[in-house]
């Protein structure tokens, strides 16, 4: 596919490396975010953990791996994407945030009697603070659509609780970089979920497992 | 398709997990080093883990087993529909804070075109509520008359932060409440519009784009209705 044809360029260039079912489901999230837009991203989670059947340590692992690949993002691009002013600002204090969000669900998972996933092996475009604004902006209404599109599936109230006080941190920030970049800051009044049986037909060979 | 080697282990675990308090203690303490556990613990006031008197049938499908006791979102309903009752009240006053913001005249540029942008989400989210209190057969709530002290650009800005970063620990309180799954995802779909509101108006008026740092923490309904009653004429 020419990179022409996708919604969001950037995302299409992000690579994940694993095997774990986190790491494809992580992938196939960021092809439907690519291929349709980050609303379409919600309801691939949606429809990937209906399918899959997994319970909420599923889920955690997949927040996990979005989370790395979010912390790893904003470390790399404070080391080489020229920040500088709001940008650097936003970058180092988002960052944070996602390293406790890491530190948070890896806990939770333990606790849960589970397995952590590991830190995917991530590479990103970034070279300027345009394109660190860019991506961004992508990763972070991808992570707000892929927690609205996983929470209905959790079990545990205290697990939705958990899920739901981070997507609220992940909106804040999704808002202010956007802000920052001259966009809206809400992509409506309604954070967009496309139900489209085909975006879970493109993105199928990414969560195969 | 083969199956993630840690599921069936995970899942015991969370099953686990809900029935014995003690584990769930130690789950929630695990989170404390990241500072969550004061969301969490809200979460869990919120949701009313304990103390479930109330035997009385909920409008809206629950769950059998699931306890839900009494909260104020009752005087709005049963179950999901007070839930959207309560909800809706709050999206009344703050559709109705921002059409008088727009009255007023005392923004303009920028901050006059999010505020009509935020006022115009906030219309969206009373209409879709409407239609899904009126769709499951509910009362809509009685409209709330809204007074706002609006002084000044600086202060309107700031009451706007506060209101939003208030009906976003509303909505996050609610969550874990909710039964009905396309009720969660729709409040989920709001909740964090709420939220990027909040975080434009606390980056215009100089505050932290996240006043809790890295999770937000949840408001029950009791606390909210306290705190936006100063905000109600009649």
């Amino acid at each position: 596919m020419n990179t022409t044809d996708y919604a969001n360029p950037e995302l299409a260039a992000v690579e994940i490396h694993g095997m774990s079912r986190s790491a494809f489901i992580a992938r196939g999230a960021l092809a439907t975010g690519a291929i349709y837009g980050a609303g379409a991203v919600g309801s691939f989670v949606s429809q990937a953990f209906a399918q899959g059947g997994g319970g909420d340590v599923d889920i955690l692992n997949f927040a996990l791996t979005l989370e790395y690949l979010e912390a790893a993002f904003y470390q790399d691009a404070l080391s080489k994407a020229n920040l500088s002013g709001d940008a650097k600002k936003l970058a180092k204090e988002i960052g944070a945030h996602e390293k406790q969000h890491v530190d948070a669900l890896t806990g939770a998972i333990k606790k849960a009697g589970g397995k952590p996933v590991a830190a995917p092996k991530v590479a990103f475009p970034l070279s300027n603070q345009a394109s660190f604004l860019k991506l961004a902006e992508a990763f972070e209404d991808t992570g707000v659509s892929a927690y609205d599109g996983a929470a209905p599936m959790i079990k545990s109230k205290e697990v939705l609780g958990a899920a739901g006080s981070i997507v609220q941190v992940e909106a804040r920030h999704a808002a202010a970089i956007r802000f920052l970049k001259g966009d809206d800051p809400t992509r409506g009044a309604f954070e967009p979920t496309l139900m489209k049986a085909e975006v879970l037909k493109a993105v199928k060979p990414y969560i195969k497992s | 398709m083969t199956h993630d080697p840690e599921r069936p282990q995970g899942r015991s675990a969370i099953e686990q997990l809900d029935r014995d308090p003690a584990s769930r203690a130690k789950f929630l303490k695990a989170l404390g080093s990241t500072g969550a556990v004061a969301a969490f613990g809200a979460v869990l006031a919120a949701c009313g883990s304990s103390n479930a008197s109330s035997s009385s049938t909920t409008a809206a499908p629950a769950n059998p087993g699931s306890s839900s006791s009494s909260s104020p979102t009752d005087m709005f309903g049963k179950g999901d529909l007070g839930i959207a009752g309560y909800a809706l009240t709050l999206e009344y006053l703050e559709a109705d804070f921002y059409k008088q913001v727009a009255a007023s005249g005392k923004l303009s540029g920028k901050v006059l075109s999010v505020a009509k942008q935020f006022g115009d989400e906030e219309m969206q989210h009373v209409k879709a509520l409407e239609g899904t209190i009126k769709k499951a057969g509910g009362k809509l709530p009685a409209k709330p008359k809204g007074k706002f002290p609006l002084k000044d650009e600086k202060s309107i800005l700031k009451l706007a932060a506060t209101v939003e970063n208030l009906g976003a620990a509303a909505y996050l309180g609610q969550a874990g409440r909710i039964q009905d799954k396309d009720i969660l995802a729709a409040a989920l779909a709001i909740h964090a519009v709420e939220g990027r509101h909040a975080s434009i108006l606390n980056m215009v008026t100089g505050q932290d784009i996240t006043p809790d740092g890295a999770f937000a923490v949840p408001a029950d309904a009791a606390t909210v209705l306290a705190k936006v009653k100063p905000f109600i004429a009649s």
